[in-house]
């Protein structure tokens, strides 16, 4: 009997629980089965949820100004840039690695798309012929590293980067922004062989690439100075400008809609199929409520919410959004549907049992960073166009720790392993309503950052004893 | 007597000045548990991991089905159709069952996973060894017991169509139900046509489930003899002398490393 035990038929007498395997339960059972869980330490972003619940509820009954329309798209611009940097830490965070470079790097690349726009495509003369020819050997390096460690997109895009600067292509806001992104890939592949070639802790090597990139940004830039981008229509736009109505309803309708169809869609094929499934109910419920969501926060950012409807009007949904919800699906499609997503799990559950499985884990950790560095260079976009400038404090400050914050409050754990991007939009909206909140109760600066403080801290406490208590029920 | 699947001729092997095996021959044959027994040190797990490619093998010759082959890595090993189970599992416990099973083999493009054909495979692979374990093929590892996880890495050895399966002390860690579940599936294996290995501490467990006992001693193999013609004390003999009347080593006190 040589045949595939697959193809073997089931031995009469021997009962198998697979046998009666329920690949599918009753509403209640699910609800049960979820409460389990809870219970178990899985909390995902529930307590991150309910905390922005309270959040809005208190910030709402202390100031008249908070739950205004006009605060609220406010309160989304502010926060996205730091949440799309979040979004590529989860990655980071997966393989239980740390990116503390990724605020700084992301100003690196916001200080090269801003002085491309401002030089008129002249990098040289913006840099100076040093530092100049030094960048360029700097991105050459790293698609050598790239090369190396077979990591392609990363060459492709160092190389993309050295092109634009060599050729000194002319002003143009989207090649700025590809330039930024080909920046940031080129700079999370060195992180990435680092880390995972060299094998130095990401800690120590990220610290010190973070000092590194503070430095770098000042010399770009010069003490004191400002590159302006609020000039460039579509780089200001990014972050300040929001769709037609037209658009909003329309992107309302891609994302409620391809929400359905992905959701329901695969529900029933599975069902058809006799796969394990959710409850047919549950389903429905989940796309029912994120319809609900999105045609009402869309109805309500295409009122017109400008301060003085009279003189100007403010309407649509912002730009930020779309750039956020697009990361998000591209994100979350990577990390459950390709392999890589799920070669990226493993190595962050058991690394061993990774590498056992023929998994190449140097190359997966290595590209989380990539990853990591090119999120944070459309983080950085984000927040330059919001700020219409970038200085040399661009993504220093607490820009990292903000971002890191988000992930964990969103539920990403810090231990590798269990995390979503989803986690990052979640975390990042905590933030962000923390911040923008005390700003309007015009609190000083001193308490935003205890408060902030302390909601990572109790977002980290929450992971730690999440995690104690899953191991505890696993004995 | 079934016809040999894995051999393995003289197999020398050493970690600097340590010579951990010494002209080991050794044979596995299709649908036949053979345990290997030994103290600790005898060399159990080196033999093992020598087989698995992940060490190198000094010297020596490997003939799979009479021909002979290389194995460099684990990558050679799998391809042949040599599974092994280690002792410490080697399962991601963020990832369910299924995705354990077809770890670094997914199906499906790189760019899509194929989730309901690896689903139907992992539980018709479950189902074929009349696994009695799990609710659901989509509970994550960690959710499982010590006995449901040894099931499921033995399964995921089996599911690839293995002829030969390693098992590391699969029954060490385990209560006595549990280690119930995994010797009839170990049982079930070798019904099944393939060739087992078990390497394990436990003489009862060892004469409950082998057809062949092998005998490993300070990196040497002293005995391989049919579980039914040896007696537990032969064993005992062997494993801490290296001889037992005729068995055995014809002058193991000199025996060194």
């Amino acid at each position: 009997m040589t045949d595939s035990p697959a193809k073997t038929e089931n031995a009469p007498g021997a009962i198998s629980d697979f046998g009666i395997d329920t690949t599918s339960q009753s509403t209640g059972e699910a609800i049960r089965d979820y409460v389990a869980r809870l219970r178990g330490g899985e909390l995902g972003s529930l307590p991150a949820l309910l905390g922005l619940a309270a959040l809005v509820i208190v910030f709402t009954a202390l100031s008249d100004n908070f739950l205004t329309l006009n605060n609220t798209a406010n309160l989304l611009a502010q926060g996205a840039g730091k949440m799309i940097i979040a979004m590529g830490l989860v990655y980071v965070l997966l393989l239980g690695e740390i990116d503390l470079s990724a605020g700084t790097l992301s100003g690196v690349c916001a200080a090269v798309m801003a002085m491309h726009y401002v030089r008129g495509g002249n990098l040289l003369g913006g840099m100076g012929s040093t530092v100049f020819y030094v960048f360029i050997a700097g991105l050459l390096a790293a698609a050598v590293l790239a090369v190396l460690m077979r990591i392609w997109a990363g060459a492709a895009l160092s190389l993309v980067a050295v092109a634009m600067a060599l050729l000194g292509v002319q002003p143009n806001a989207w090649l700025e922004m590809l330039l930024a992104v080909c920046v940031g890939a080129a700079i999370g592949c060195i992180t990435g062989y680092l880390v995972a070639n060299i094998g130095m802790p990401s800690f120590v090597v990220t610290l010190a690439l973070f000092i590194t990139w503070q430095g770098v940004i000042l010399q770009f830039i010069g003490e004191g100075g400002v590159l302006g981008i609020r000039n460039s229509p579509v780089l200001f736009n990014v972050a300040n400008g929001s769709l037609s109505v037209v658009g909003s309803w329309l992107l309302c309708l891609i994302a409620a809609g391809g929400y359905a169809a992905v959701v329901l869609g695969e529900h029933f094929a599975r069902l058809r199929k006799g796969l394990v499934t959710q409850p047919t109910p549950i389903a429905l419920f989940k796309v029912g409520t994120v319809a609900v969501i999105a045609v009402a926060s869309t109805w309500a950012l295409t009122l017109n919410r400008s301060p003085n409807p009279d003189l100007v009007t403010i309407q649509g949904v912002p730009y930020v959004v779309p750039i956020i919800l697009g990361l998000l699906v591209i994100g979350t499609y990577v990390l459950n549907r390709t392999r890589y997503g799920r070669h990226i799990y493993a190595v962050g559950g058991n690394a061993e049992a990774a590498r056992r499985a023929g998994i190449d884990v140097k190359k997966i950790r290595a590209s989380v960073f990539a990853v990591s560095a090119c999120a944070a260079a459309i983080g950085a976009i984000v927040y330059s166009s919001k700020a219409g400038s970038v200085d040399p404090q661009a993504g220093g400050l607490n820009t990292l720790l903000f971002a890191v914050g988000a992930a964990v409050i969103g539920g990403t754990s810090l231990f590798g392993g269990r995390g979503k991007v989803a986690h990052a939009v979640i975390g990042g909206l905590v933030l962000a309503v923390v911040e923008n909140g005390l700003g309007l109760l015009r609190q000083p600066a001193a308490v935003v950052n205890i408060i902030t403080g302390l909601v990572l801290l109790l977002a980290a406490t929450v992971d730690a004893l999440s995690r104690r208590r899953a191991a505890a029920a696993s004995r | 007597m079934s016809e040999p699947l894995l051999e393995l001729i003289g197999v020398n092997k050493s970690f600097g000045p340590v010579h951990v095996l010494h002209d080991i021959d050794f044979t596995v044959r299709a649908g036949e548990v053979t345990a290997m027994v030994g103290d600790n040190g005898a060399g159990k797990s080196t033999l093992i991991k020598c087989v698995a490619g992940i060490h190198p093998m000094d010297t020596g010759e490997v003939r799979f089905r009479g021909k002979p082959v290389t194995i460099h890595n684990p990558k050679d090993a799998a391809d042949l159709g040599i599974e092994v189970v280690y002792q410490d599992l080697a399962l991601a416990d963020n990832l369910d069952v299924v995705q354990n099973m077809f770890l670094g083999r997914e199906r499906g493009s790189r760019w899509l996973m194929d989730e309901s054909s690896m689903e139907r495979a992992a539980r018709e692979t479950l189902a074929s060894l009349s696994v009695r374990t799990v609710k659901s093929v989509r509970t994550p590892v960690a959710a499982l017991s010590g006995g449901q996880r040894q099931t499921v890495a033995i399964a995921k050895a089996v599911l690839w169509d293995s002829k030969v399966v390693l098992l590391d002390e699969p029954t060490a860690a385990l209560g006595v139900a549990q280690t119930r579940q995994v010797l009839d599936l170990v049982r079930r294996l070798a019904e099944q046509g393939l060739g087992v290995v078990l390497i394990s501490h436990n003489m009862a467990d060892v004469f409950e489930v082998a057809d062949r006992i092998a005998t490993l001693y300070l990196g040497r193999l002293v005995a391989e003899v049919p579980a039914k013609e040896t007696t537990h004390g032969q064993v005992v003999e062997l494993i801490t002398a290296g001889r037992s009347g005729d068995l055995g080593l014809a002058r193991p006190e000199a025996v060194t490393l």
